[in-house]
């Protein structure tokens, strides 16, 4: 049962290896668990489980494995009130903890109805009724390997109840996009060089320079390392965007707020790139700038986000005039000017709001997809693009 | 402090409450000799934690607090080579003993120190990428060599070492592995209860409710950037007993906003909320399900 739980954990993608395994063993062997499943629930998700984004793939796997072993029972509050004051547990030896654990958990409820029932008074330590301290089967603060545990100090959860509720779904970052996390993955985003002005004390440099001084100290000062990565963002706003300008205005504010990026440039447009992008994302004429104008000023270096959901009518991103603006008239179809970005840019990506699982269905999707390596926009898509920003070359 | 089975317990003190998994997982780590690593939102008191287990356990604590420029190595030691230079120059004492120029850092003070000690490191999130990976092996050892003189450190107790990450960045799973891991939840109805009683307790159970509604409420806004904690409620309720509001008041509006909102853009949102005329609620059942368990 517990190697279900195991690779249950392992077959639901989370991290986990044998070195937690052990750990969590380990902590067994101490009998930290206190032959109790909240507290098993606990340990196992402190040793095993690394980040609370996994916690509700946790919960989901743990509630599949250990369902049912927690039976409720229903016992008189009489008997719960010897148990809720314990006495210390004795000490067993290593024969009498053998014979124990031959019960089996069937067998183990069947004789612990039938004892409830022949109790009739309070016993802590002994070996055969329910009480605290003992090393009978039941009861807690006991040291029955096998045994079922009836209440105790500090239980108002049960492990089920807690696994069952699932109350961790908001931190999982293959479906959500938070703030905080998003700039997590964004803060990647990173090419340190030296550059600026000299403040860093060069410790080497200084003391070769000393010497060379014949002992007169002499200080040799370096810049400072810097994010040296700029980044163009396009944005794609109204009509079909407009579910997603939550997260995504989300994303542009924690770009904002990353000052470690040495540059930063953000641009929109409507559906797809044509003659014009919008330095804001009214649209207004007047903020127009000739999408020309973004390959004189910014060099091939700069890295390119687009976030758009790419999915539009076949004819405005590749047939000529296609541009569903009524103000203007853009005589070269959309698709040229994505590509024309992709070829001006070493590195750029496109984040796409829609479920990956649709992608395919919508054709602009796919033609989009030939260009751009396209990542959904999550926390782990984002963390994906900027490894494609900046690592090592992926095929588009 | 209880010592039961040969290991130190720890149950949480009278002025910090703790969640039976923060609880057992303390004393993971504590039984098994691991670095706790504790994640959670900034004000739910995870540098708390460590001060807290140091007092319940009766144990001296070191703490240190990680800055963008922490390198691993200051936490072991530093080798004060610009002040011998220094001295070498103007002829100030001994320079022939490097030993007078090492200074150990945290890290090294606990490791050498004659008791067991809890050893903080705060926000470890805040310092480079590669800086928890440069600990593991000291985690680990728990012992380390002074390069300059070939001394060797070696924990006479192992420390507690108690991790505190805001999830600024992502740490190394190497790192992790090593670990003992909790997530601070955020405090349900009836831990925070609890919580506020720890600070203001004879604050009367209708004005709490009141205060815990809105707070809850407040909370569930989605389009808030910076939600209160408890740190801030904490302070919030400290204002409301000094200007001596009365429950009444705080049905219909909260009072010192400036308390719990610390960004003008979550303000703006909040009275865009008032201008639409939209109602504050007023008992648990006008929150959600998950309050009225």
């Amino acid at each position: 049962m517990f190697l279900d739980l195991f690779y249950g954990l392992r077959k639901a993608g989370i991290p986990v290896a044998m070195q937690e395994w052990r750990m969590l063993l380990e902590s067994l062997e101490q009998g930290m668990h206190a032959c109790s499943l909240l507290h098993f629930y606990h340990l196992s998700r402190a040793c095993l489980v690394k980040s609370e984004v996994w916690f509700d793939a946790f919960d989901a796997v743990f509630a599949e494995v250990f369902e049912g072993v927690e039976g409720a029972l229903d016992i008189e509050d009489e008997v719960m009130k010897w148990l809720r004051d314990p006495k210390a547990a004795e000490q067993l030896t290593a024969e009498q903890l053998a014979e124990l654990e031959r019960l089996t958990h069937s067998e183990l409820m069947k004789r612990f109805l039938e004892t409830l029932a022949e109790q009739d008074e309070r016993h802590d330590g002994g070996g055969r009724w329910v009480g605290t301290g003992g090393r009978s089967p039941y009861g807690h603060g006991g040291v029955h390997p096998t045994g079922i545990r009836v209440g105790g100090p500090g239980r108002n959860r049960s492990a089920m109840k807690v696994a069952e509720e699932r109350r961790f779904r908001d931190y999982r970052t293959d479906q959500t996009l938070d703030l905080r996390q998003t700039r997590v993955a964004l803060r990647r985003l990173r090419n340190l060089t030296r550059s600026g002005n000299a403040s860093e004390l060069d410790l080497d440099e200084t003391i070769d320079e000393t010497c060379r001084n014949g002992g007169e100290i002499e200080l040799v000062f370096r810049p400072p390392k810097r994010n040296n990565l700029r980044l163009l963002l396009l944005m794609d706003v109204g009509g079909t965007m407009d579910p997603y300008y939550e997260p995504v205005s989300r994303l542009l504010t924690a770009l904002h707020e990353e000052r470690g990026i040495r540059d930063f440039r953000s641009y929109y447009f409507h559906n797809c790139i044509y003659e014009h992008v919008f330095k804001t994302a009214r649209l207004a004429a007047s903020d127009a700038v000739p999408t020309g104008e973004l390959f004189r000023m910014l060099n091939e270096r700069w890295k390119v986000l687009v976030v758009g959901d790419a999915a539009m009518h076949p004819a405005e991103l590749l047939q000529s005039y296609g541009n569903i603006d009524p103000r203007v008239v853009s005589e070269t179809p959309g698709i040229d000017w994505l590509h024309r970005i992709a070829a001006h840019f070493n590195r750029s990506v496109w984040l796409n709001p829609d479920d990956k699982r649709y992608w395919d269905q919508t054709q602009t999707t796919r033609v989009i997809r030939r260009t751009f390596p396209m990542f959904q926009l999550s926390v782990d898509g984002i963390s994906e693009a900027v490894q494609a920003l900046i690592g090592a070359r992926v095929q588009a | 402090m209880s010592s039961q089975n040969g290991f130190y317990r720890f149950t949480g003190t009278d002025d910090y409450i703790v969640s039976p998994s923060l609880v057992d997982a303390v004393n993971c780590a504590i039984a098994l000799e691991r670095p706790l690593l504790i994640k959670g939102e900034p004000g739910t008191g995870k540098t708390l934690l460590a001060e807290n287990v140091a007092r319940a356990l009766g144990m001296p604590m070191e703490s240190w607090h990680i800055k963008s420029t922490s390198k691993a190595s200051e936490g072991l030691y530093v080798y004060d080579t610009v002040q011998r230079l220094n001295d070498a120059r103007f002829g100030d004492g001994d320079v022939s003993d490097i030993r007078r120029y090492i200074r150990y850092g945290p890290l090294g003070r606990s490791f050498s120190a004659e008791e067991r000690t809890v050893l903080l490191i705060d926000e470890i999130d805040k310092a480079d990428l590669e800086f928890p990976n440069d600990l593991l092996l000291e985690l680990d050892q728990m012992r380390f060599t002074v390069m300059e003189t070939g001394d060797e450190v070696v924990a006479r107790e192992r420390p507690v070492v108690i991790i505190t990450s805001n999830n600024e960045r992502e740490l190394p799973d190497a790192f992790l592995r090593r670990c003992v891991f909790h997530f601070i939840e955020f405090p349900e109805r009836e831990l925070m209860q609890k919580i506020v009683a720890v600070h203001h307790d004879n604050l009367d159970s209708k004005l709490l409710d009141q205060v815990l509604i809105k707070f809850y409420w407040l909370r569930e806004q989605n389009d808030l950037r910076k939600k209160p904690s408890t740190s801030e409620l904490i302070d919030w309720i400290s204002a409301l007993l000094k200007s001596g509001i009365s429950q009444d008041q705080l049905e219909s509006h909260i009072p010192f906003m400036s308390a719990l909102l610390k960004n003008e853009q979550d303000t703006e949102a909040l009275s865009r909320y008032d201008d639409r005329g939209g109602e504050l609620p007023t008992q648990w059942s006008d929150l959600g399900p998950r309050y009225n368990q």
